[in-house]
């Protein structure tokens, strides 16, 4: 029975070398991405060392405890031997590593020094965690947008959705807008979060910092291939936390300049657009795009929401109630819930498009939320 | 427990008849200690299946089974679950058989708070386990429960509290006994330095879970108030720092690892000695590794928060003192090594177990080396890389112990030897899926796959469709546990004293099964009986 015990268990062991042989054919990742800034190929040479000296002692000690369970066994005859304790032998097993340490320490503090030296920066990129989105703000040029997880991936991780994953690309690793940044150029990050902590993560970059709300932390690269890098939160934010993806797409110098022209052009439509008055059509075409884009996440797309967390507009009094009141709700939040501020994320026109959709279609009201209307609503 | 052995141990095995005499009024030390091994083998079914539901749904990309909130309730549950369910149940089930047996003590020093203690526990995880059934369902910001997300739960929040701090009011009563026991009922001649290892690592654990329990119940107490009575100790809108939080809890978090698994160091130390039969190598140094951890546990939690924005003289402090954890580990590692050099080895089903954690763990170990580096910590941190670094010392460490020290002194709590064969089909069952299991989580670690995410990127499929193919496996697995453990209990082939060939140690100059009461005369002990009564 033993026999067979081991032999069905070589088999397992042939089968899994196997499945992992020919995965490794397919070339999946085993080993963490050298990256493209001087920190994540520091981190990962890093990395590489510490990895190496565990095997090193592993094969040492394993290699120890491997031939003694071979020689020394009672089946072979063998008589135990009676000693109890070396002090020569402890003395020696305790400097060993402590020297092995400290020559770990050097490299692995002067990459820490570097990382956490924020000095003559180029640019400032300012990160704002949302559940689940990412607001980027260029703080040098004045301008900042969404990065939320794209369409396709939201529609396909449904519970349900039938669409195969496989069949979308980088699925859950594509944003509708990535942060776009110049390469060989040093960025500082300032990151802060508005609701739940979250934490920005690029692998290639070589770094994750958690976006904490009321802090602002610091970090900083200098990306040096032109190219897109993906990446994902990494601090547990609620039940979206596995769909709020990071993409960051580095491009010349030269393209980046013409794409911030791009953004500030936009940015002077975007102004128009608060300053016209829109029809009910129009806001409802866009209200709905924005629902479904911003909101359906917890309040689902009929609106039912799932309570308790995450409270029905059906049922709702504020959407049924004045629309100052909802207004104030949608551009300012509920603080202690997870209702967050929108008028920190929306433009006026984009709010006053998803109230009027909101109250037309879940609170059967017969508004028309202008973007004015909701400029003139304060804080207090 | 059979009873058919009774009328051979005259008046010592005079056991309480009735179910709510013997068992709910009990203050005998191996019957709650049987309680506490009972009621964690429940809640490590319980956390398994919530295990096997989560690795049901990352079997493949996409959402499948479960909605990504009951995924967070799943991780969340399973964990705490498993701490303060499974593991620390255990390990004081084991304490409360074993030390009094150990030491040559009649019983624990404190008898009714020893059945107390027992008996808050399953009304603690019948508050936590019954959230799943309340609206807006069970705890789901991790057992970490960070503010400001953990907030955001309903109902459960308050639930999830008073759970633990249930918890906490059980284990810190366990420890008082402990210490008590360890400090005052030693027999004559028992002294200090020739105490098995699993009493010194318990004795050591009991200060540790003193020290930090309360630090627990105390971070959970202001989020109680912040949730329910508007403070704002976490709130940063209201003048609090969601940051103070993670300093307090991980004040408590990483002592709460070594509770986890120093006992496991005691019950490995007492193991392998009579495996190999040769005395315990280093015993001193091994007390003194003991007692180093317990200590350096107590200045290295900022480890956990790396990412959080910490002063650089805070990460290099944090880095510095968590790889000096590495030399007293190390230590240990080294010792059970040479016990088993020059020995006389056989590999009954404990020793099988003990080889395998003294591998596993020391993985794990290396795992968590990397871990400390900080500024690799920027790659590794909240991936499934930590994912695997932690399961393989809990799993494969703690959890490994557990059943090691169960198939040690299975024989004599029921006077019965078990089916080795079975022992051992479980046996490599376990090592080998635990291992399809966890180590591929290295790699989805490093290839950047965040942890307590339910979906994932299609270039994770792979190695998560493996990992979950040796989950399963694992965890039925387990099933062959019990059914060993059931029919152990029922029968089998009489168990001597002695038990094992090179068994040495005051439990086993006592028949087996074990008499209801042991040691009521206080004779003094005889060093030859002892595994470290004349080893340094």
């Amino acid at each position: 029975m033993i026999k067979n015990g081991i032999k069905s268990a070589w088999q397992t062991f042939v089968v899994l070398g196997a499945v992992l042989f020919s995965t490794a054919q397919a070339e999946l990742a085993l080993n963490m991405p050298k990256g493209v800034t001087e920190f994540s190929r520091d981190v990962y040479h890093l990395h590489m060392i510490v990895l190496w000296v565990c095997i090193v002692i592993g094969v040492l000690v394993f290699g120890a405890m491997i031939y003694s369970i071979i020689k020394h066994r009672k089946s072979k005859g063998h008589k135990p031997a009676q000693f109890t304790h070396s002090t020569k032998a402890e003395v020696i097993w305790t400097t060993i590593p402590i020297i092995i340490l400290i020559v770990m320490a050097f490299p692995a503090t002067r990459v820490l020094i570097k990382m956490e030296d924020p000095q003559d920066m180029d640019m400032t990129i300012k990160v704002t965690g949302y559940q689940w989105k990412w607001r980027y703000d260029y703080l040098d040029e004045g301008f900042g947008f969404l990065s939320t997880l794209d369409r396709k991936s939201n529609l396909a991780r449904q519970p349900g959705s039938g669409i195969d994953p496989e069949t979308i690309p980088n699925y859950l690793l594509e944003v509708d807008h990535p942060l776009v940044v110049p390469v060989n150029t040093k960025i500082r990050f300032l990151l802060t979060a508005d609701d739940v902590i979250h934490s920005w993560w690029v692998p290639a970059l070589g770094w994750k910092r958690d976006a904490i709300p009321g802090f602002i932390n610091q970090a900083w690269t200098e990306i040096l291939e032109p190219g897109t890098y993906r990446g994902q939160c990494a601090e547990l934010c609620g039940k979206d936390h596995g769909f709020m993806p990071v993409v960051v797409k580095a491009v010349s110098k030269d393209d980046y300049k013409k794409w911030v022209a791009m953004m500030k052009g936009a940015e002077v439509e975007q102004a128009k657009l608060d300053e016209k008055t829109w029809s009910k059509e129009e806001l409802m075409a866009k209200g709905q795009e924005i629902f479904e884009s911003q909101c359906a996440s917890c309040h689902q797309k009929n609106g039912q929401g799932m309570p308790p967390a995450f409270p029905s507009l059906v049922e709702s009094q504020t959407v049924k109630g004045p629309l100052k009141d909802m207004i104030h709700t949608v551009k300012f939040g509920r603080p202690g819930t997870a209702m967050s501020a929108f008028g920190n994320i929306l433009s006026d026109s984009d709010l006053a498009a998803v109230i009027t959709y909101v109250r037309n279609q879940f609170g059967q009201q017969n508004d028309v939320v202008q973007p004015q209307d909701v400029a003139a609503i304060n804080q207090s | 427990m059979s009873h058919a052995t009774t009328h051979e141990h005259d008046h010592h095995d005079e056991k309480p008849k009735g179910f709510v005499k013997r068992w709910l009024l009990t203050t005998n030390h191996k019957d709650i200690g049987t309680l506490y091994l009972i009621f964690a083998l429940i809640m490590f079914f319980v956390g398994g299946a919530m295990a096997l539901i989560i690795r049901l749904e990352l079997f493949q990309p996409g959402l499948q089974f479960v909605q990504p909130e009951f995924f967070n309730q799943l991780t969340t549950v399973h964990a705490l679950a498993m701490i303060f369910g499974a593991v620390m149940p255990a390990f004081v089930g084991l304490a409360n058989w074993m030390i009094p047996m150990m030491i040559g003590a009649p019983d624990m020093a404190l008898p009714r708070m020893n059945n107390w203690s027992f008996w808050i526990m399953p009304f603690a995880f019948a508050i936590l386990l019954s959230t799943f059934f309340m609206d807006g369902g069970a705890p789901a910001a991790g057992w970490t429960m960070y503010p400001p997300l953990v907030l955001q739960g309903g109902k459960n929040v308050a639930f999830m509290v008073f759970a633990i701090h249930l918890m906490g009011i059980s284990s810190i009563m366990g420890a008082i006994n402990i210490i008590a026991t360890v400090l005052n009922m030693r027999a004559p001649g028992m002294d200090f330095l020739k105490m098995p290892l699993f009493v010194w690592t318990w004795l050591i654990t009991a200060f540790l879970l003193i020290a930090v329990m309360p630090v627990l119940a105390g971070a959970v107490t202001m989020i109680l108030t912040d949730h329910y009575f508007g403070t704002s100790f976490f709130n940063a809108a209201g003048g609090g720092d969601p940051v103070l939080y993670q300093h307090i809890f991980w004040f408590f978090g990483h002592p709460e690892v070594y509770i986890l698994i120093l006992p496991s160091f005691g019950v490995i130390s007492e193991i392998i000695p009579v495996f190999a039969r040769k005395p315990l190598f280093g015993y001193t140094a091994m007390v003194y590794a003991t007692a180093s951890i317990a200590f350096l546990s107590f200045i290295v939690w900022a480890h956990h928060m790396f990412t959080v924005g910490m002063p650089l003289g805070g990460e290099l402090f944090f880095m510095y003192a968590t790889m000096l954890i590495a030399i007293p580990t190390g230590v240990k590692i080294f010792n059970w090594v040479s016990t088993m050099w020059q020995g006389a080895m056989t590999f009954e089903a404990p020793m099988l177990w003990a080889i395998a954690f003294v591998v596993l763990f020391t993985i794990g170990g290396f795992s968590g080396i990397m871990l400390a580096i900080a500024p690799a910590d920027f790659q590794y941190h909240d991936t499934y890389f930590v994912v695997a670094h932690f399961h393989y010392v809990l799993v494969t460490g703690a959890i490994f112990a557990i059943i090691a020290a169960v198939y040690y002194w299975l024989p004599k709590w029921t006077g019965h030897m078990y089916n080795q064969k079975l022992a051992k089909w479980h046996f490599w069952l376990s090592v080998i899926s635990v291992n399809v299991l966890f180590f591929p989580q290295h790699f989805l670690g490093l290839a950047g796959m965040p942890r307590r995410i339910p979906d994932y990127a299609t270039q994770f499929a792979e190695f998560n469709m493996i990992s979950s193919i040796g989950a399963f496996v694992f965890g039925f697995s387990q099933l062959l546990f019990v059914y060993l453990i059931w029919k152990t209990v029922k029968g089998g082939e009489k168990a001597t004293s002695k038990v094992w060939e090179g068994a040495k140690g005051l439990e086993w100059t006592v028949p087996s099964p074990a008499p209801h009461h042991t040691f009521q005369d206080n004779a003094p002990v005889n060093d030859a009986d002892l595994a470290h009564g004349g080893a340094h």
